[in-house]
């Protein structure tokens, strides 16, 4: 075991900082999840891609610089200390590349990663339909084989940016005959292309985060398969371990609310009783073993370059719930002051806390609910049995 | 090229395999509960295994006849010890009193840490705010702190009045005793630095430990739910005791890197350079102990609950781990003494 980070890691840090430092946008961008905050965070996105900062562990030819896992996780601190703004092309970057990377072909890593790198296409999953939430397998969307490609039918929802978004990766029944996770197949899908229709939708907080996509006879490729026809649940399990695991919501994200909440205390010693302040050190402190639990992880893999497995799960459980309780703090600790919305002129932080604690609200719900993720640690970790 | 590494190396991990081998092998439950009728013939046999084996001298240096390893290499055989519930106080000894002994040093460590890793004698410990000894009626040495000082008093020099904690297991002792100038083995900054770092060592041991402990209490509750039906179907099918379980491995598998780094902090000094706050060993163990007795204590609680009546019995082994739990997450500093430590450094 060793700590201390290396002088390369040290080196990786201070430039990323000092990069960082300069660069970052003085006041916060408008939220990404509408229109005009979506533009803003383009221009941002397209600025960390111009200084190869958009995608640190991809390769040089993708944009990327190469970086270690390790180097990685130190550029997400860095990026959250500064405060920078959320990455709208998340889902891209985070989810759909690593199932790219494991299972594209090399004619789709040339093609989808570079523009997806440089915010040229921007990528929303296609997971929910109106019937079909955690109990995934049963999806209705369908894809029909025709000549040279494929005819996608069928709705998806809860599309988070599906309506600022350029194209979606999801999941079409591609065997009619088939039931459950068999006859799937996961589809990488031009939202301009015929057929295609997106309505957006408003989020709990009102922006419009969410999105409806029809499809009505849209045709799409045969190159748009990822990873084989009908293997399109083994694939999208790859995605989702990185929506539950490493990459979608690294530790960095945690350490700069929990410091943010304790900046928080400090300015507001008065109000907080020491049961709140207990509060408050138990975020902090689950921000720190969130920390530890990931280098921990990482190292692991990187010594036997295995993957994350069904541990995503507990991984998931526990961040989603800590970035709740830590807003829930808080909101208690700005008592009245805490209801303020963006955009009220005397809202602390810019009404930071209310706008987080309803985004933290969703981190239960998204990515398979924290139901669902206790019985997958329990049935798949623990070995208790299914029935 | 090489990188930060937050992993065991393969030796500590061989060492860790090898003592949970002795541990399942020596100190099965009736072990533990033959301590709690008065027969310890099972626990000097595991003991002495321990000390052939090199653990309890561990932390010696060489010339006491150690292995000169450090908490980092202790912490694993700390954990494995609670995942059988060692009854003799394991982090007292080697992981307080034995490095203690050799910090202070002469003649003292020369005459006792030999027979203390051999097993031949045993070494008992009192810090401030630790009002009971463990295992007070075996021990032949008692390591006592006085004001600024520490000292080292034979058996024949105080009077033990034995108390009945709820885990039989625990032998307290209430020790009365008067320092004198005789038996003062450190005194100013110095003992008051090594109290220090005792209290630090004897809250990171007994958060490992309570890390077994916790384990054990999942491991066995699984198993049962898996065993017992009712309506039917086993009783682990259901979502209400999945659940349970589930956050029990949460709480667990989060708590566990903490403790490492903890050791980790003791061994080599606060790596992870982290520029948040002004942390220090002494928030991290505090950290580390705080996350273990929560975890622990949650896995007590639903394993009690998950077994229903049976392990309500006083005659099923689930109570001998439960009240291990109890009384050491209150020991060395409960959760709230230490998150008001983690609160002083990190709130203002």
């Amino acid at each position: 075991m060793d700590l201390d980070f290396t002088t390369q890691e040290n080196d990786f840090r201070a430039e990323a900082r000092s990069w960082l430092e300069a660069n970052v946008p003085r006041t916060p961008l408008p939220s990404g999840d509408t229109r005009e905050g979506f533009a803003a965070h383009l221009e941002w996105e397209r600025l960390l891609f111009d200084a190869r900062w958009a995608v640190v562990s991809w390769p040089v030819e993708y944009g990327g610089r190469e970086a270690t896992l390790m180097e990685w996780l130190v550029f997400e601190e860095e990026y959250y200390r500064a405060g920078a703004p959320n990455r709208v092309t998340q889902n891209g970057i985070f989810l759909l590349a690593p199932t790219i990377f494991e299972y594209g072909t090399q004619d789709q890593r040339d093609r989808l990663l570079p523009r997806m790198a440089a915010a040229e296409d921007l990528w929303c999953q296609g997971w929910s339909e109106p019937d079909v939430g955690s109990d995934l397998a049963g999806i209705k969307a369908r894809a029909t084989k025709v000549d040279g490609g494929w005819l996608l039918d069928g709705q998806k929802t809860w599309t988070t940016r599906g309506a600022f978004s350029t194209h979606l990766f999801g999941l079409f029944r591609s065997d009619p005959e088939a039931e459950r996770h068999r006859g799937l197949t996961y589809f990488l899908v031009p939202l301009d292309a015929e057929g295609v229709t997106v309505t957006g939708v408003g989020r709990l907080d009102g922006d419009e985060g969410f999105a409806e996509v029809f499809f009505d006879s849209a045709f799409v490729s045969d190159e748009s398969v990822l990873g084989g026809v009908g293997e399109g649940w083994k694939v999208a399990m790859s995605t989702t371990g990185s929506e539950r695991g490493l990459t979608l919501r690294s530790p960095g994200r945690f350490m700069a609310t929990a410091t943010r909440l304790a900046e928080l205390f400090r300015s507001r010693a008065g109000s907080a009783d020491d049961v709140l302040r207990e509060t408050g050190v138990k975020g902090w402190m689950d921000a720190q073993a969130y920390r530890l639990f990931t280098y921990q992880t990482v190292s692991d893999m990187v010594e036997t370059g295995r993957p994350m497995g069904v541990e995503s799960s507990l991984n998931k459980i526990f961040w989603s719930e800590m970035d709740v309780r830590l807003h829930e703090t808080a909101l208690a600790l700005l008592g009245v002051d805490g209801e303020l919305d963006e955009g009220s002129a005397d809202a602390v932080d810019s009404g930071a806390w209310m706008k987080g604690w309803q985004f933290a609200l969703a981190g239960p719900i998204y990515a398979g609910t924290n139901e669902i993720q206790r019985n997958v640690v329990a049935e798949r970790v623990l070995g208790l049995p299914r029935k | 090229m090489s990188e930060m590494r937050f992993r065991f190396s393969d030796e500590q991990l061989t060492f860790r395999d090898a003592a949970r081998d002795l541990l399942a092998k020596e100190c099965p439950p009736s072990v533990v509960r033959a301590v709690w009728d008065g027969d310890t013939a099972g626990e000097d046999a595991v003991w002495a295994a321990l000390c052939e084996m090199g653990v309890v001298g561990l932390r010696a240096s060489e010339k006491h006849g150690g292995l000169a390893l450090s908490d980092l290499d202790l912490v694993l055989l700390l954990r494995e010890a609670g995942r059988v519930a060692l009854p003799y106080p394991v982090v007292e000894t080697a992981a307080v009193a034995v490095p203690l002994l050799d910090e202070i040093g002469g003649s003292l460590a020369a005459e006792w840490i030999p027979r203390i890793a051999s097993g031949e004698t045993h070494v008992a410990v009192g810090l401030p705010g630790e009002r009971f000894v463990p295992a007070a009626t075996k021990a032949d040495l008692f390591l006592l702190v006085a004001g600024d000082a520490i000292h080292a008093v034979p058996r024949g020099d105080l009077t033990i009045r034995p108390q009945v904690s709820v885990d039989r297991s625990r032998r307290l002792g209430l020790v009365d005793w008067a320092p004198s100038p005789a038996t003062r083995v450190a005194e100013g900054a110095t003992a008051t630095g090594l109290t220090e770092l005792s209290r630090l060592r004897a809250a990171l041991g007994t958060a490992a430990f309570l890390l077994g402990l916790g384990r054990h209490l999942l491991d066995i509750t699984v198993g049962y739910a898996c065993e017992r039906h009712q309506f039917g179907v086993p009783i682990g099918s259901q979502q209400a005791v999945k659940h349970k379980l589930a956050d029990v491995a949460v709480a667990l598998t989060f708590a566990e890197p903490v403790v490492y780094r903890a050791a980790y902090s003791l061994a080599h000094g606060p790596g992870l350079a982290d520029e948040v706050v002004g942390e220090g060993v002494d928030v991290h163990v505090s950290m580390a102990k705080a996350m273990a007795s929560d975890a622990a204590m949650l896995a007590a609680e639903h394993a009690l609950q998950c077994h229903g009546a049976i392990g309500y019995s006083y005659e099923y082994d689930l109570q001998l781990w439960m009240k291990r739990v109890w009384c050491l997450a209150a020991a060395h500093g409960d959760a709230r003494t230490h998150r008001s430590v983690v609160e002083r450094a990190v709130l203002g």
